[in-house]
């Protein structure tokens, strides 16, 4: 797929998120929107998958670590055909599949209910491990946040993806610098981070996630590297693409109200 | 009616005792804002300790700081500050029986569109059966305050059970709070009423239903579970013959559960528990959710007038 149209689903994505959190009055807009281009170039361009068949066997996986960014992966799948588009709208409403955090019993193409942070790296690494048992050559894909990535349970999977050289596994994390209660040099230190993930064995490669051809070229390569895991350290922008809302904390957690929608839906090309 | 919750009664005595001891300590996980721990931050900058997104090593460094004399007070999410640490908690916590307090914010279903894992309803159960663990459940932003301060007072870990949704007040300001002493909110014969959190109001109301059908209702504040008031629980089924609690958690090993374990030992009488029934919780408002779970003053009279028909004294 050329970037072009991935540029254009991309702006779909951000407007079907706009608009889900909106009619849902809470929910994450920040990192649903820094990780857009990582997410959607996986399912539009980079991953084997099956919208009408999601339990083929030999299916890439992804594993949305950081859960709470879902109105982006429930986006990208109802774009891919899991589901009909306009469900998206009974986000968070009761009795929608759509949960505030991801339930994979409740929804064609999450592979794992994920909401509490620091556990997707080590699911992903059991996938890797099972698909290596079962002689299949699926790939296995992680995004986590980067305060997520202050969960000690992160770096535990971080050594046994290194300790069983997973190579099916590629990580991704989404480096927008902020969390919920500021930016992640205040809240705890991260740095040298690159630094400590090739300590910890694993081929890094740091991109401008925001741009596709970056992103692309990164699983390309992430996919030849062999013997050890990969990880995309990704620089983003929290609530990319919405200026009110771009690299602004407040905006981790909270629902753009009506003429916020409107405004955001605007910078996002819609005619309104 | 004014409406405020049980977290902001935490954020508000986490000042005042800051105010009063320097030894008292907060500690948060990235939630400073939800827990309300940022207002202690503002006034006490080098008291307060920022932990990130690692609520296990928050539990290992509160406890560090017990141990050593401080007074912590940590603040996370109930699921992040009670299962995700259940172990930091028993060993390092329990078993050094440091004085460790846990303010658990977002608990039970009214928490609402964050759904499932972000609603805390099993941790009465998982905190009660730690040894040396104080649970207690404020039932209103008035108590919270009191019950945050109380905690503060005696030696040894506390866990506060607190809410997120806004609630009316339903206890009175210049009433006593004492640990470990239920609150007898009104008296009656044909049956009692223990609740606990956000069930109190519930419970208030019900019995205010069943008053006006004739049905003399003893009305009872669970807010400590852990030491439990067998006391006024036996006087309960001995006057009353019966026993209905509500609380908005599972079932299975709740305060529904401590108080039958006292009446069976005791003194059995007929009881229902009202509560969360082995499901899991889900997004939706947290008035939708009170009633998908049965969580509502009517319930607790259609239950009370069968647990009625059920009484043999
Ligand atoms: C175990 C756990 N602790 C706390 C939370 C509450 N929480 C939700 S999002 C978040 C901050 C995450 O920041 P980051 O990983 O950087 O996400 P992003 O910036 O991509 O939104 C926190 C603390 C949680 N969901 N899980
Ligand atoms: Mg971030």
């Amino acid at each position: 797929m050329k970037i072009k149209e991935l540029q254009r689903i991309c702006l779909e994505v951000r407007r079907d998120i706009i608009r889900m959190l909106g009619e849902a009055g809470s929910g994450h807009p920040g990192g649903s929107l820094s990780a857009a281009e990582l997410v959607v170039a996986l399912y539009f361009s980079v991953m084997k998958h099956r919208a009408k068949e999601p339990d083929w066997e030999d299916r890439d996986r992804f594993i949305l670590s950081k859960g709470h960014c879902c109105p982006l992966l429930y986006a990208v799948l109802a774009r891919c055909g899991y589901f009909p588009v306009e469900k998206l709208l009974t986000l968070r409403k009761l009795g929608s599949p759509l949960q505030g955090h991801p339930h994979n019993l409740e929804v064609p193409g999450i592979e794992a209910s994920t909401g509490s942070l620091g556990q997707g790296l080590s699911i992903a690494n059991g996938i890797a491990l099972a698909g290596r048992l079962n002689k299949k050559n699926y790939r296995v894909y992680c995004l986590l946040g980067d305060g997520e990535t202050d969960e000690g349970q992160v770096w535990e999977a971080v050594m046994t993806s290194n300790h069983y050289h997973l190579d099916n596994l590629c990580a991704i994390v989404d480096r927008n610098r902020l969390q919920i209660d500021g930016k992640t040099a205040d809240i705890m230190q991260l740095e040298p981070y690159p630094e400590k993930w090739r300590a910890f064995g694993w081929y890094v490669i740091e991109i401008d996630g925001n741009n596709l051809a970056e992103v692309l070229g990164a699983y390309l390569q992430a996919e030849k590297i062999k013997g050890k895991p990969t990880v995309i350290i990704a620089r983003t922008i929290k609530g990319k693409g919405i200026s009110f809302m771009e690299n602004e904390v407040e905006w981790h957690g909270q629902a753009p109200k009506k003429e916020e929608v409107e405004k955001a839906l605007k910078e996002l090309g819609e005619r309104i | 009616m004014k409406l405020k919750s049980t977290r902001d009664g935490y954020g508000e005595a986490l000042l005042r005792l800051g105010r009063e001891n320097p030894r008292v300590v907060v500690l948060t996980a990235d939630l400073g804002e939800s827990t309300r721990s940022h207002w202690f931050k503002k006034e006490f900058p080098e008291r307060f300790f920022q932990m990130g997104v690692a609520e296990a090593d928050m539990v290992g460094t509160a406890a560090g700081l017990a141990l050593s004399g401080k007074i912590p007070f940590m603040g996370s999410f109930g699921v992040f500050v009670t299962g995700r640490v259940w172990d930091q908690l028993r060993v390092s916590v329990a078993y050094n029986n440091a004085n460790v307090k846990i303010g658990s914010t977002h608990c039970g279903i009214t928490v609402g569109e964050d759904g499932a894992t972000h609603q805390a309803i099993e941790d009465i159960a998982l905190m009660r059966v730690l040894p040396g663990f104080t649970v207690i459940v404020p039932a209103d932003n008035i108590q919270a305050i009191k019950a945050t301060i109380a905690a503060a007072k005696i030696y040894g870990p506390v866990y506060l059970r607190l809410g997120r949704a806004s609630l009316p007040v339903v206890t009175k300001e210049n009433a006593e709070f004492n640990i470990g002493k239920a609150e007898i909110l009104k008296e009656g014969k044909d049956l009692t009423i223990i609740a606990c959190g956000v069930m109190v109001c519930q419970s208030s109301e019900a019995a205010s239903i069943l008053e006006k059908e004739g049905i003399s209702v003893r009305l009872i504040n669970l807010h400590t579970i852990k030491p439990i008031d067998e006391e006024a629980i036996i006087k309960a089924a001995k006057e009353t013959g019966a026993i209905l609690t509500a609380e908005e958690h599972q079932v299975m090993g709740g305060m529904g559960s401590a108080v039958a374990e006292v009446v069976m030992e005791n003194c059995p009488v007929p009881m229902k528990r009202i509560g969360i029934l082995d499901r899991f919780g889900q997004s939706g408002k947290p008035e939708e959710l009170m009633r998908e779970y049965g969580l509502t003053a009517e319930n607790i009279v259609k239950e009370a007038k069968n647990l009625l028909k059920r009484k043999t004294i």
